[in-house]
């Protein structure tokens, strides 16, 4: 980094990457001590498996604990133009629904449910 | 919007979430920490460029101070101050360090703060870095946080890729880089002097002070010490201005703090609240209280350098001299929440317990001196405690604290001490009347009784005792010898028709009244 302009370069140029993605489906998953402790790694791993068995182009992200360490695992779903919903004490069995009802069908799954998340 | 949105509370909507302000933690869950895109994103680096292009050193040191910023790692010393310090100091080479030892029991902030956000520590390094004139950082951290060790390291590597670690930076001359240090577990290498040692490659032994690290340091030289949550702090303060930080918090204690949530609470996880708010709010409302409908007893804050505070004390808003007044300390932020079964007298023996085994035996007073006091709280959990030993443990403690070296013999004694302020019935019941008000004493447990109106006579209890104090034979009704009953409990859930209960509890249920009048008529007998 030479110059503030390149920062700022940078900025706006992930900034608008950002954007882009969020014009696709996402599924957000919290990857702390905390969530992998409970399960997050196999959720992840079936998560995976699951879009690619239905071929589904989604962008998977992993993030931090976000606090509700007693709710984990977590993992989020975000479809274009809608709110983030946020799901949480998941099995792997429930992770494979968050795809099939909510992901593909736009149902959200209303008993793993823990909350929305308004902008 | 989806087909089905409505009745779905939203996150301001969740008591885990609508009292919180989340500062520092505003990243976590929300980027991906191992990618410096994505921190770029969020204003990420900004206040780095701003401090190297627009600031002097003394103009980003005025700044800290302005807004009031304290240590978040135990003390709360004034984090602008101690800049100051190293600013002033003659020397061509000085360091900046990163308290990353988390070794509290039951804390957990700066891990997720690293695990969450690495860049915004390596952010907020840099930028101290510049401000002291240091050009080399070490981050210590323990070797047990394997996964922020990795996001760390891959956060330094991807700095140094983009340039904001290296030579140079901003075009502004100004060089700076950065290293991992893993400890080996010791909780005294988060004192500064045995950190310093520890990173020396020294036995981690804490030296007496003065020579101050801010004058003579890591390998002599002029360092600066501060902790992660503190370092998290910085980009902020610079980014948003040193004025709407301090609008946040208390006069003396400005902005917010990360606790940890622990122990017998419904929600355990990590919080972040403005300094001022109260500890019921914590507990009581982001916490969603004690599990299990269980009354409060106390609350353990600042680990084993903090104290126990009861009931009464929940209602003081959280800075960091209000908690020391009342006897505890803010520490790193670890809450450990304690339910109306836990005594309070065991729960001193085990922070003692965890402070003496940690203390490095260099000094007397620690090294001895919580020695005995942990003889003492044993006899006492084990029932054979004296009336003297509460004043003795008193005196004790009172000189571990005054005459120890380092932080953690002064502190040590605060688990004791608290317990004794708030508590202090409790340890008379189990000097006294050799009862152990929480339960949790295996040798103060009153023993086991059958009741005899249940009892089928099938002998598993008799099977399960383990030192044989259980009388009877098969279809016939047994009965537990309560003299020698030692209250291990084995027979209990063996016993198919609930037969077995714990004497303490027959008087709480009026179902087993009958054993109770049995018991005084045999007293009046």
């Amino acid at each position: 980094m030479r110059s503030v302009a390149e920062l700022d370069n940078l900025q706006k140029e992930v900034q608008s990457k950002l954007e882009k993605q969020a014009e696709q489906a996402q599924l957000i998953i919290g990857m702390g001590t905390c969530g992998i402790s409970a399960g997050a790694k196999d959720i992840l791993t079936a998560l995976e498996t699951e879009l690619e068995e239905r071929e589904l182009e989604v962008i998977v992200k992993k993030t931090g604990c976000i606090g509700l360490c007693e709710k984990e695992p977590l993992v989020d779903v975000k479809l274009p133009g809608e709110t983030r919903v946020t799901y949480g004490n998941l099995s792997v069995e429930d992770a494979r629904r968050l795809i099939s009802e909510h992901l593909e069908n736009g149902n959200i799954v209303r008993d793993l449910v823990v909350a929305k998340m308004e902008e | 919007m989806a087909t089905n949105e409505e009745n779905i509370p939203s996150y301001q909507d969740l008591d885990f979430y609508k009292s919180q302000r989340r500062l520092a933690l505003a990243n976590c869950g929300f980027i991906d920490p191992e990618s410096i895109e994505d921190y770029i994103a969020s204003d990420g680096y900004q206040a780095l460029s701003k401090v190297l292009t627009e600031m002097k050193p003394q103009e980003v040191i005025d700044e800290v101070k302005e807004s009031g910023l304290r240590g978040r790692g135990g003390g709360g010393f004034p984090t602008g101050m101690k800049w100051q310090f190293a600013y002033d100091a003659s020397g061509d080479k000085k360091y900046i360090i990163c308290n990353a030892d988390e070794g509290d029991p039951g804390a957990f902030m700066d891990r997720g703060l690293l695990e969450g956000d690495p860049h915004s520590i390596l952010e907020g390094m840099i930028i101290g870095g510049y401000a002291i004139g240091a050009d080399e950082g070490y981050i210590y951290i323990r070797a047990e946080y394997p996964l922020a060790i990795k996001r760390l390291e891959k956060a330094i590597t991807a700095a140094e890729e983009k340039g904001l670690l290296g030579e140079d930076i901003f075009g502004s001359g100004f060089n700076f880089k950065l290293q991992i240090k893993a400890g080996a577990g010791a909780f005294v290498c988060g004192e500064e002097t045995g950190l310093m040692a520890s990173i020396e490659g020294e036995r981690g032994m804490p030296t007496p002070r003065p020579p101050f690290p801010a004058n003579k340091g890591l390998w002599d030289k002029p360092s600066n010490i501060n902790n992660v949550e503190t370092f998290a702090n910085i980009p902020i303060i610079i980014r948003e201005g040193a004025a709407s930080f301090k609008e946040l918090g208390t006069e003396d204690s400005s902005g917010t703090k990360v606790f940890a949530l622990t122990g017998m609470i419904e929600n355990t996880g990590l919080a972040e609240v403005e300094m001022g708010t109260t500890m019921r709010e914590i507990i009581f409302g982001i916490g969603g209280g004690i599990q299990d409908d269980k009354e409060f007893k106390a609350v353990q804050i600042g680990g084993p350098s903090g104290g126990c505070l009861p009931d009464e004390k929940l209602d003081l808003p959280i800075d960091y001299d209000s908690l020391i007044e009342a006897g505890a300390m803010m520490g790193s932020g670890g809450l450990v929440v304690m339910d109306e079964n836990s005594c309070m007298v065991d729960v001193a023996r085990f922070f003692l317990n965890f402070v003496q085994s940690e203390s490095c035996g260099k000094c007397t007073p620690c090294r001895e001196g919580t020695r005995r006091m942990l003889e003492i709280l044993n006899r006492i959990t084990q029932g054979e405690g004296e009336e003297e030993d509460l004043e003795l443990l008193r005196t004790l403690a009172e000189s571990v604290k005054k005459l120890s070296l380092c932080g953690l013999g002064k502190t040590a004694p605060n688990p004791v001490l608290s317990t004794l302020r708030y508590f202090e019935d409790e340890y008379e019941a189990h000097i006294k009347n050799d009862e152990c008000p929480g339960g949790v004493c295996q040798n103060l447990l009153p023993g086991y009784i059958i009741d005899y109106e249940k009892c089928i006579g099938c002998t598993y209890c008799i099977d399960a005792c383990p030192i044989d104090v259980v009388d009877g034979r098969l279809e016939e009704i047994h009965e537990i010898n309560e003299e020698d009953c030692n209250a291990c409990g084995a027979c209990e859930p063996e016993c198919p028709v609930d037969a077995i209960i714990q004497k303490n509890y027959i008087e709480h249920f009026p179902q087993y009244r009958h054993l109770l009048e049995e018991d005084e008529e045999e007293v009046e007998a």
